[in-house]
C-alpha cells in the first residue's frame, strides 16, 4: 500500500509553530484530536441528559406519583418524551459521537501513522453538524407541547400525527435531529475509510492495522450501507408530519409498517454501528494488560464481517408480532439465531487472547474484561428474542428492555471507560488514579447487573414497556414486583452517584496528574510513539512500520514487547 | 420457568413456556462454560514475577480444537432452537384451527372495545355483546379474534394467553385462543400509543360454561331493551369494570 499523507494544512499552525486563538484551536480545528475531543466531551454532555432522564423515569418507576428531586412530579405525557428522548440520546448522541467519531477521529490517524484525517474540514464540518443536530435536539425538549413522546422507534401513525402524540413541534424537531445526525456521521465515515485505506504509514499492511481501526472502519461502512433508507424514511416522516402527505397514513394509501422497515433496517446493522468499535477497543486494552497476541486476528476480522453481513438481514425480528406476514417470521428466525454463529466465534476467540498471558488488573483491563463478562449476557438473551414463538410472550416486555441495556451498556459506557482510562494519557499527557478508577469501576458494575437483572425478572413476569404507573395493570401492581423496581431504581442512585467518582478523577488528573512518558502502559502500537499529548502534525518524523500491532512476549525479544515501528 | 409468574390459561401458553425453558437450557449452559473459562482464565494467567506470557498467533492446533469444538455443539444448539421456535410460532401464528366463537377485538387510543357474539354464535349479528376494557370468553372453546385500530398502532396482549399481536390502523388482522382454565387477568397494550398508553388495559374473563350463558343471557336482554329505545347504539349494555372483578 502506497504512502500518502493527510492533505496538507492550508491553515497556519502546523507543527504548533504559529500561536492559535482560542477559537483557531478549540472550536474552529480541524486538527483530528481536537475534533475527538470536541465530539467525546459533546457526547459525555449529552451522556448526562441521558442519565439524568433515566434518572426521573426510574424515580417515577419506583414512587410512582411523588416529586422527583429535580424534576418534580412526572406526568404520563412527560414519561413518554423522556423515555423517547433517553433512548435517542443515548444511541445517537452518546455512543455513536463517543465511540466512532471520538475514539474514530483520536485513533485513526494516530494508529496509523498520519498527520491528520484526510479530509480535515469535512471532519470539521461533520462535528459542526453534529453540534448542531444536538442543539435542535435539546431545544425539542423544551418547545411547546415538549419533547418527542412517540418512543425512540417513532412508530407512525403516532409518530406522524400532532393528534396522536400530542407534541407536534418535538416530534418533528426529533425528527430534524436525527437526519441531521445521520449527514454529520456520513461525514465522518468517508473520512474514517479514506484515512485508514490510504494514508498508513509506510510498511503497514492491512493486518498491521490495530483492531480499533478495523472495527471502526467496518462499522462506518456498515453505517453508510445501512441509513440511507431511514434517511428517506426520515423525511418521508417530515413530511406527513408537517405537510401531511400520507406515506404512512393508510387512510390515504400509505402503510404504517413501511417505516417499521425502513427504521430496523438501519436499526439492527446499527447494534453493530456501535459494538464494534467498542469490540476494538477491547481487544487492544486486552492484548496490552494480557501481554499478549491478539488470538487468531485475523479470523476474528472475518468473523466480525460476517456479523456485519449477516446483521442486514435479521431486522424484522423487531416486528415478528407487528401484523408482517407471519411466514416471513420463519426466514428472520433463521437468520437472526445465525448470527450467533460468528459472533459466538468472535466471543471464544476474545476469551481464548487471555490463555497463555500476564494478565494485569489495571483499571482500563478491568473495563476490557467487564465488557466481555457483561456483553455475554446481552448476547444470549438475545437468542430468546430471536426465537419467534419465545418472542411472542418477551416482545415488548422489560425483558427486551434488559437484553439490550445488556448490550448497549457495556458498548456504550463499559467499552467507552475502558478506552478513556486508556487512552487518557495520550489525550491529555497525565495520568489518571488507579485508586479512584478502581473505585468508580465497582461502584458502576455491580449496581448496573442490580439495575437490569431486576428488570430480567420483570419482564419474565409479563411487565410490558413505556407505562408510567402499573396500577392499572392488577397483575403487575404486586408488592413483589414494585420491589423488584424499587431494587434497580435504587441501584441506578447509587450507579449515578459513583459517576462523580470519575468526573473528579478525569478532571483532577487532567490539571494536576503525574505526567504520563510516551508509553506509560509499554504499548506496541504507533500512537505511543509520539508525545502525549501528541503534537499538532503527530509526529515530528513520520514512522515506519515494520511488524504487526500485538506483538507481546515475542520468543526472540527479551523485552515483553516490540513497538511496531522498531527496526528489525 | 414464566408459570411461577404467570398463570398459563391457553392451549399454547404450555408450548411457549416450554420453548422458554429449553432456550434457557442450551445457552444457560454455553453461558455458563463461557463464563466460568473466563474468569478461571483471569485468575490462572494473573500477572506473575518472573513468568513470561506465552507467544500464540492463534493457528496452532491444540489451542485451535479448544475453540473449533464448542463452536461446532453452538452450531447444533442453534438448529434446535430455531426448529424449536418455528414449530411454536407456526402453531399460534400460522395456523388457524376451526373457531366455536368469533370475537371483534378494537383498540383506540386508550381504550378495548369488544364485540361477542352473544347468543347466536355469529359475530355482526344484532345480538352482538359490545364491551369496554373487559373481555367475556368461555373456557375450552377455539376463539378467533379480529384485531383493529381505529387510530394509532397497539398492542394486543394477554400475558396468561402468552398472546401478543400488534393492531395496525386499516387492517384487520385474524388470531386465534383457547382458554384452558378460569380466572380474570390482564388485557395490556404493548405497543406505545400516546399519553394514556399506561392506563390502556382491560381484563379478560375467563369463564365456565354456566357462567358464561348466565353472562351472555342477561346481556342478550340489555342489548334487546336497548335496541328498541335507541336503535343505533348498543354499546350501552356493557357491564361496568368495576362490576366484573
Amino acid at each position: 500500500m502506497a504512502h500518502a499523507h493527510a492533505e496538507p494544512h492550508g491553515t497556519p499552525g502546523h507543527g504548533g509553530h504559529h500561536e492559535q486563538t482560542f477559537f483557531q484551536k478549540y472550536i474552529f480545528s480541524t486538527d483530528h484530536k481536537m475534533i475527538a475531543m470536541q465530539y467525546t466531551f459533546t457526547g459525555l454532555a449529552m451522556g448526562m441528559i441521558g442519565a439524568f432522564m433515566a434518572y426521573v423515569f426510574r424515580m417515577q418507576l419506583a414512587f410512582p406519583g411523588s416529586s422527583v428531586p429535580g424534576f418534580g412530579v412526572v406526568s404520563p405525557g412527560e414519561y413518554n418524551a423522556l423515555v423517547t428522548n433517553h433512548g435517542s440520546i443515548m444511541i445517537f448522541w452518546v455512543a455513536m459521537p463517543v465511540l466512532i467519531a471520538g475514539f474514530g477521529n483520536f485513533l485513526i490517524p494516530l494508529m496509523c501513522g498520519c498527520d491528520d484525517m484526510v479530509f480535515p474540514r469535512v471532519n470539521r464540518l461533520s462535528y459542526q453538524l453534529f453540534f448542531l443536530s444536538a442543539v435542535v435536539l435539546v431545544a425539542s425538549l423544551f418547545v411547546q407541547g415538549g419533547g418527542f413522546a412517540g418512543a425512540w422507534t417513532a412508530y407512525p401513525p403516532l409518530s406522524a400525527v400532532g393528534k396522536y402524540n400530542l407534541t407536534p413541534l418535538g416530534a418533528t424537531l426529533w425528527v430534524i435531529a436525527v437526519a441531521l445526525e445521520f449527514v454529520a456521521f456520513l461525514l465522518g465515515g468517508i473520512n474514517f475509510i479514506t484515512t485508514a485505506m490510504n494514508s498508513r504509514a509506510p510498511g503497514m499492511k492491512a493486518f498491521d492495522v490495530p483492531m480499533v481501526v478495523w472495527m471502526i472502519v467496518i462499522a462506518s461502512i456498515l453505517f453508510m450501507a445501512s441509513v440511507g433508507p431511514l434517511i428517506a424514511g426520515a423525511v418521508m416522516l417530515l413530511f406527513d408530519q408537517t405537510l401531511g402527505t400520507g406515506f404512512f397514513n393508510p387512510g390515504r394509501g400509505g402503510d404504517p409498517i413501511l417505516w417499521q422497515h425502513l427504521f430496523w433496517f438501519f436499526g439492527h446493522p446499527e447494534v453493530y454501528v456501535v459494538l464494534l468499535p467498542a469490540l476494538g477497543i477491547v481487544a487492544d486494552v486486552m492484548a496490552v494488560f494480557a501481554r499478549k497476541k491478539l488470538f487468531a486476528y485475523r479470523t476474528t476480522v472475518y468473523t466480525i464481517i460476517a456479523t456485519g453481513v449477516l446483521s442486514f438481514f435479521v431486522w424484522a425480528h423487531h416486528q415478528f408480532i407487528a401484523g408482517i406476514d407471519p411466514r416471513m417470521a420463519n426466514v428472520f428466525t433463521i437468520t437472526t439465531v445465525l448470527i450467533s454463529i460468528p459472533i459466538a466465534e468472535t466471543c471464544f476467540l476474545y476469551i481464548a487472547t487471555l490463555y497463555g498471558g500476564s494478565i494485569r488488573l489495571t483499571t482500563p483491563m478491568l473495563w476490557a474484561l467487564a465488557f466481555l463478562a457483561e456483553f455475554l449476557i446481552g448476547g444470549v438473551t438475545g437468542i430468546y428474542l430471536g426465537a419467534s414463538g419465545a418472542d411472542i410472550y418477551f416482545h415488548d416486555t422489560y425483558f427486551v428492555v434488559a437484553h439490550f441495556h445488556y448490550t448497549f451498556f457495556p458498548i456504550a459506557i463499559i467499552a467507552v471507560f475502558a478506552g478513556l482510562t486508556f487512552w487518557f494519557p495520550k489525550m491529555f499527557g497525565r495520568m489518571m488514579n488507579e485508586t479512584l478508577g478502581k473505585i468508580h469501576f465497582w461502584g458502576t458494575i455491580i449496581p448496573f447487573n442490580l439495575i437490569f437483572i431486576p428488570l430480567f425478572i420483570l419482564g419474565a413476569a409479563g411487565e410490558h414497556r413505556r407505562i408510567f404507573d402499573y396500577s392499572t395493570f392488577p397483575e403487575l401492581a404486586r408488592p413483589e414486583l414494585q420491589a423488584l423496581r424499587i431494587i434497580a431504581t435504587v441501584s441506578l442512585l447509587v450507579m449515578l452517584a459513583f459517576q462523580f467518582v470519575f468526573l473528579y478523577n478525569f478532571v483532577r488528573s487532567m490539571i494536576a496528574g503525574p505526567r504520563a512518558e510516551k508509553n506509560p502502559w509499554k504499548s506496541n502500537t504507533l500512537e505511543w510513539t509520539t508525545e502525549s499529548p501528541p503534537p499538532h502534525g503527530n509526529w515530528v518524523e513520520m514512522p515506519v512500520v515494520y511488524r504487526g500491532p500485538y506483538e507481546y512476549n515475542h520468543p526472540d525479544r527479551a523485552e515483553d514487547y516490540w513497538p511496531q515501528n522498531e527496526k528489525p | 420457568m414464566i408459570e411461577g409468574f404467570v398463570r398459563s390459561l391457553s392451549s399454547y401458553s404450555r408450548d411457549i413456556d416450554q420453548l422458554i425453558l429449553l432456550v434457557t437450557v442450551l445457552v444457560g449452559f454455553w453461558f455458563v462454560l463461557a463464563e466460568v473459562m473466563f474468569f478461571w482464565l483471569i485468575f490462572h494467567f494473573r500477572a506473575r514475577e518472573g513468568v513470561k506470557g506465552q507467544y500464540l498467533t492463534g493457528k496452532e492446533k491444540h489451542v485451535k480444537v479448544w475453540i473449533n469444538t464448542p463452536h461446532y455443539f453452538i452450531i447444533a444448539c442453534d438448529i434446535v432452537i430455531i426448529v424449536a421456535a418455528i414449530r411454536v410460532w407456526m402453531l399460534i401464528k400460522q395456523t388457524l384451527p376451526p373457531a366455536d366463537e368469533t370475537v371483534r377485538v378494537v383498540a383506540e387510543q386508550w381504550t378495548w372495545s369488544f364485540q361477542h357474539a352473544g347468543a347466536d354464535g355469529a359475530p355482526d349479528t344484532a345480538d352482538d355483546i359490545r364491551t369496554t376494557d373487559e373481555l367475556r370468553v368461555q373456557v375450552g372453546k377455539t376463539y378467533h379474534f379480529l384485531l383493529e385500530s381505529k387510530d394509532v398502532l397497539h398492542s394486543f396482549s394477554v400475558p396468561v394467553f402468552r398472546l401478543k399481536q400488534d393492531a395496525i390502523p386499516g387492517r384487520t388482522i385474524t388470531g386465534w385462543f383457547k382458554p384452558t382454565g378460569t380466572g380474570t387477568h390482564d388485557i395490556q397494550c404493548t405497543e406505545i400509543c400516546g399519553i394514556g398508553h399506561g392506563v390502556m388495559g382491560a381484563r379478560i374473563v375467563i369463564e365456565t360454561a354456566e357462567q358464561h350463558a348466565a353472562w351472555v343471557s342477561k346481556n342478550t336482554k340489555l342489548v334487546a331493551a336497548a335496541s328498541t329505545t335507541t336503535a343505533a347504539d348498543t354499546t350501552a349494555g356493557a357491564p361496568s369494570r368495576a362490576g366484573a372483578n
